[in-house]
């Protein structure tokens, strides 16, 4: 009782400190809270893990029985997997890879420059009519890409770059522009000001700002913002469906699955294998890059 | 990054990216012709080369055509091309899109069509020529239809008078897919007209077997067999003439003779006792595949199946199509055994360049030469060319195909919703058909597609 | 360059190319802005770093939408004009109102129902030991596309007859069955069907809303945090009165952010009904009237209604933008 405890350190209080979602999981945290976020976990990987185990089985198996009976009776077969790759008068999956690369990456590339730039002049650079034109830009998300079908693939016609990659490359970067110009505005509204004027100070015109301050720390906004573009491109089917037509050159890889689809609606075999190929990408891209992509989004939220 | 944005880095960034770029442009663009197909080479044709020699030297010229038959059909149409590119050099670009048909809209409109299309629907002929990008078929390839086809064939490729698109392939609708066996085991016969086709049907019942099975699930296009029905029965209740008038809107949808050709067709398709056998109710011939809708016969939980002649690439390769295979088709019965009404489908070809090349591959095209080449490929394929030897034919059921088309008692009339427009026979009319499936009635069923008939 | 490439090499080529002349573009931009020096010149500086992005969207958006708002007032071929009969067959004719009316289910429940799981789940895995990979389980949904998403979501809902020698292929239907239940043909069932469809896209959204609300969670400033906690208030006095308002902004975000992009999306739809059995959506039937029924002026039309269902969740985003301005 007489005891002289010593004085809490200040390091002590500091690792004491919870975040909100921490206490909020302190409660939470009874069985019953690690319990449903397991089952959410659990209902949410279910149906692609079906399609998974799906598309290792024999094509009788599969239009007879559930996949879930695998684990009774596994009969394995990398059949599917061939069918899409072009054996057994199957579809050739990998033209198809090389165009759906071959699209995102400059309509990830380009985008991001531009708005890069355009989200610059509008964070620190005062000119007129920036207000009307901001507001613009970004009502521009309303517009549905939809619309924009028709009379944008007249245009590619008369300037004769249809069949081409190009249609893609410009309409996909086109209709990025406006969300990734708010996106990367926000971020760019972040940078102390007090960094910019230094570096005004030491004489550095807009260019150089731009590369030698905004850039660098913009890094995990930009890698965020590409890889929710390489996304949104790569799984696109309707800017595919539209501007790709009229060939299996430029067809990327949704294309050749909707296809799929719809012909062979029947040939699940196909479908699963065909649908794991078209999604390996895209969840090998989010699975090594997320760390860059939370970092990203997290660079915009923190105030001060 | 760059340094100074005028500094001498920075200039020599810039001049070095643009004439990468350039450099970059130009062996991008040098010897990259596109070569699908065979090299075009002047080896030894197997076929007469002389018909296509007034159309000039046409060696190394290139010819696209876009088609909506994909994998696996395709194959046999890109090898049957491969005499035509010997004899003349020229080579072919095959282009087979399953969106073939919004896409050859979008792209004649946008200006930006293929060479040649194989166009499955008249109505959609109709609307390419009306684009106004469509080119007439050359005056030889209008000899060889006047020569090879029917005048009803020659019509439906022509618009306003004008000739554009000569006649491909063919199927024919008007068949029962039924196991040879099973009847047999019952004692069933091939009924001679719709009476004994009914009958038939209870008889089955009698004997504790669903008769039907049916499916129109189809994607984007679910709804179109129900279609196939009700044309089959229009046809058979009021004859080629008024048939020809409902196809162009000159009696309503929503009148008399269409409404109960639907519940003619209900009397089979919406009878509970009737359908669907192997697969569930009524309702489920709304979700089941029309590819899977025929393979209950093969277990015997179902009689009969009326689907295209084409269905024949549906059954497993394991299984005999032929009268004493395990699997067969039979004539749709006309209302009495006098009359012949034959439904069916095919493609033309049209065309929207009048290069000598093109002139030269849509007269190919057109001719017995081709039909003959193409049906020796096998694979379930017909033409109503009259100058296809039906020996070439392969399988059983081509031949079956072959001589309906060619027998001089039938009244062959083309699909009817693949006459109609497009908002009609490639929409309200399937979207109308799966509601009525899956309990919409009659009457607001005709009323709907009568509505939807542009003005 | 310009041409279409046949060959693998050749569409690499082709890709170097392209990105290298829009280097060559940048840098030139680059290069006039910094000759421009000066105060003076400084919104000469803006107007070029603006240009190229204003050119695209001027050509690429604004152009077909003004077209396609005139050509609303026209007619199948675009050629007669009807003034507003096709908004008024969008508003009358039945098959277009069960459109409208699963358009509006689709947007009210895709955004709040994901936004409440995703936000529900951030905040159960934060700071746990197993976070990135409970986070990646629910993204993953996230990087499939919406083709692939519904052939996935097949397999779950497909439907076998309820005879004695068929099994079950689909889970949802092999789980009604050991249940004791009947097999259903769950997406002919209306509206039943758009409920499950709706499923699949609250399923793709809820990681992006995921996955945006966590960031923000861990941004809620500690010092609030610690006193409430001081204050001993319980977890859900502490999600209603700190959690939630401190993330307000960032919900709203979301919120608005799926709510447009559902109002776009047909490619469930179209791949796992093709918009029978009274399914359809605004989006679904814009591409069968524009693309198969080739009603111009009726397609124009629902892509006109589908700018005026987003102005109000855009309104009501930039509003909250210029309150945050504000700060």
């Amino acid at each position: 009782m007489s005891t002289v405890t010593p004085l809490a350190t200040e390091s002590d209080l500091v690792a004491s400190k919870p975040s909100a979602a921490a206490v909020a999981k302190k409660r939470l945290t009874s069985p019953w809270a690690s319990l449903t976020a397991i089952v959410i976990a659990v209902l949410w990987t279910i149906p692609t893990f079906g399609l998974l185990v799906s598309s290792f089985r024999p094509e009788s198996k599969i239009k007879r029985t559930g996949w879930w009976t695998f684990f009774a009776d596994p009969q394995v077969t990398l059949d599917n997997y061939r069918s899409v790759f072009g054996a057994n008068g199957g579809v050739n999956m990998a033209d198809f890879f090389v165009n759906s690369l071959v699209i995102c990456i400059p309509s990830v590339l380009i985008p991001l420059s531009l708005a890069s730039l355009g989200a610059y002049a509008f964070a620190w650079i005062d000119f007129r009519f920036k207000n009307f034109l901001f507001i613009a830009i970004f009502a521009l998300q309303i517009v549905p890409l939809q619309i924009t079908l028709i009379p944008v693939l007249e245009i590619f016609v008369k300037i004769h770059i249809t069949g081409t990659f190009w249609t893609l490359w410009l309409a996909h970067s086109t209709f990025a522009l406006p969300l990734a110009i708010y996106l990367l505005h926000n971020f760019m509204r972040e940078v102390p000001a007090g960094l910019i004027e230094a570096a005004r100070v030491d004489g550095a015109g807009h260019v150089s700002i731009f590369f030698k301050v905004m850039l660098p720390l913009l890094t995990p906004a930009l890698a965020a913002f590409g890889i929710f573009q390489f996304l949104w491109v790569w799984n696109d089917l309707l800017v595919a469906l539209v501007f790709a037509g009229g060939g299996n050159e430029v067809a990327p890889i949704t294309l050749a699955l909707a296809n799929l689809n719809g012909t062979r609606g029947t040939a699940w075999h196909l479908l699963s294998a065909g649908a794991f190929v078209s999604i390996a990408v895209p969840v090998v891209v989010f699975l090594l890059l997320q760390r860059y992509f939370v970092r990203g989004l997290l660079a915009g939220s923190v105030k001060g | 990054m760059f340094g100074q944005p005028t500094s001498p880095r920075f200039r020599a960034v810039l001049a070095g990216s643009v004439s990468a770029g350039l450099i970059f442009g130009m062996a991008a663009c040098g010897g990259s012709k596109g070569s699908d197909g065979t090299s075009g080479g002047s080896s030894a044709s197997s076929i007469d080369c002389a018909p296509y020699t007034k159309f000039g030297d046409l060696k190394g010229k290139t010819v696209t055509i876009y088609t909506g038959i994909v994998t696996p059909e395709d194959t046999p149409h890109i090898n049957s091309y491969k005499p035509f590119e010997q004899c003349t050099g020229v080579t072919v670009k095959y282009d087979g899109d399953k969106s073939f048909e919004t896409q050859i809209l979008v792209r004649a409109k946008a200006g930006n069509p293929p060479d040649l299309a194989i166009v499955p629907q008249p109505g959609l002929l109709k609307q390419l020529v009306a684009t106004g990008k469509a080119v007439a078929a050359p005056a030889e390839t209008e000899a060889n239809v006047d020569k090879f086809w029917s005048k009803d064939w020659k019509a439906y490729g022509t618009v306003d008078g004008k000739f554009y698109a000569a006649p491909l392939g063919a199927s024919v609708k008007s068949l029962v897919w039924y196991s040879p066996s099973d009847f047999k085991d019952g004692n069933y016969q091939i009924p001679t007209t719709l009476d004994e086709l009914k009958a038939l049907s209870d008889k089955m019942v009698a004997d504790k077997k669903k008769p039907w099975c049916a499916g129109i699930n189809s994607g984007d296009a679910t709804g179109w067999p129900v279609t196939d029905w009700m044309e089959d029965w229009m046809l058979r209740l009021y004859g080629p003439e008024t048939y020809d008038k409902w196809v162009n809107h000159q009696i309503p949808f929503n009148g008399p003779e269409s409404t109960a050709a639907l519940d003619a067709v209900g009397a089979y398709l919406k009878n509970p006792a009737y359908v669907n056998g192997g697969l569930g109710d009524v309702k489920s011939i709304a979700s089941t595949t029309f590819q899977d809708a025929g393979l209950p016969i093969l277990d015997g939980t179902c009689m009969m199946h009326r689907q295209a002649s084409f269905y024949a690439a549906n059954w497993p390769k394991d299984k005999k199509v032929a009268q004493d295979g395990d699997v067969f088709a039979f004539y749709l019965p006309g209302k009495d055994a006098s009359t012949k009404p034959v439904l069916g489908g095919g493609e033309f070809v049209l065309s929207f360049a009048d290069r000598p090349e093109v002139k030269a591959f849509q007269t190919f095209l057109s001719s017995d030469t081709w039909a003959n080449l193409k049906a020796k490929q096998g694979s379930g394929w017909v033409s109503a060319n009259k100058g296809l030897d039906q020996n070439n034919l392969t399988s059983p059921i081509d031949k079956l195909a072959a001589s309906i088309l060619a027998d001089p008692k039938a009244q062959f009339r083309f699909d009817g919703s693949d006459q109609m427009p497009a908002a009609v026979g490639s929409d309200s009319f399937w979207k109308q058909a799966t509601a009525w499936i899956t309990g919409q009635d009659t009457k607001t069923t005709v009323d709907n597609i009568e509505k939807s008939w542009p003005k | 360059m310009f041409h279409t490439a046949s060959t693998t090499p050749e569409k690499l080529v082709q890709m170097v190319a392209a990105l290298l002349l829009f280097a060559a573009v940048m840098g030139v931009i680059l290069f006039v802005a910094g000759r421009l020096g000066g105060k003076k010149h400084e919104k000469w500086v803006g107007y070029l770093y603006l240009l190229p992005v204003v050119l695209m969207l001027t050509i690429g958006l604004v152009y077909p939408g003004l077209r396609t708002i005139y050509e609303s007032f026209f007619d199948a071929a675009g050629k007669a004009f009807v003034g507003v009969d096709n908004y008024k067959t969008i508003f009358t004719d039945d098959d277009q109102l069960v459109v409208l009316r699963n358009t509006v289910f689709w947007v009210v429940l895709t955004p709040f129902l994901a936004t409440g799981i995703g936000l529900l789940y951030a905040i159960l895995v934060d700071k746990s030991r197993f976070e990135s990979f409970a986070k990646a389980l629910i993204f993953l949904p996230m990087s499939i596309s919406f083709v692939a998403a519904s052939v996935i979501w097949k397999f779950m809902y497909e439907y076998r007859p309820d005879q004695a020698n068929v099994k079950q292929i689909g889970l949802i239907n092999q789980i009604i069955v050991w249940l004791g239940g009947k097999p259903i043909q769950l997406l002919i069932e209306s509206p039943l069907n758009t409920f499950l469809l709706i499923i699949v896209m609250i399923w793709i959204q809820a990681g992006f809303a995921m996955t945006v609300l966590s960031a923000a969670i861990k941004a809620i400033p500690d010092d609030i945090v610690e006193a409430a906690r001081l204050d001993g208030v319980n977890a859900w006095t502490m999600f209603k009165n700190i959690t939630v308002p401190s993330v307000r902004p960032t919900i709203v975000v979301v919120l608005t952010t799926i709510g447009i992009g559902t109002l776009k999306v047909f490619d469930v739809v179209r791949t796992m009904t093709g918009g029978n059995f009274k399914t359809s959506v605004v989006a679904n039937e814009f591409y069968s009237q524009t693309f198969r029924a080739d009603n111009q002026g009726l397609g124009a039309a629902l892509a006109v209604l589908l700018f005026i269902l987003v102005i109000p969740v855009v309104a009501y985003n930039i509003r909250q933008v210029r309150q945050s301005e504000a700060r």
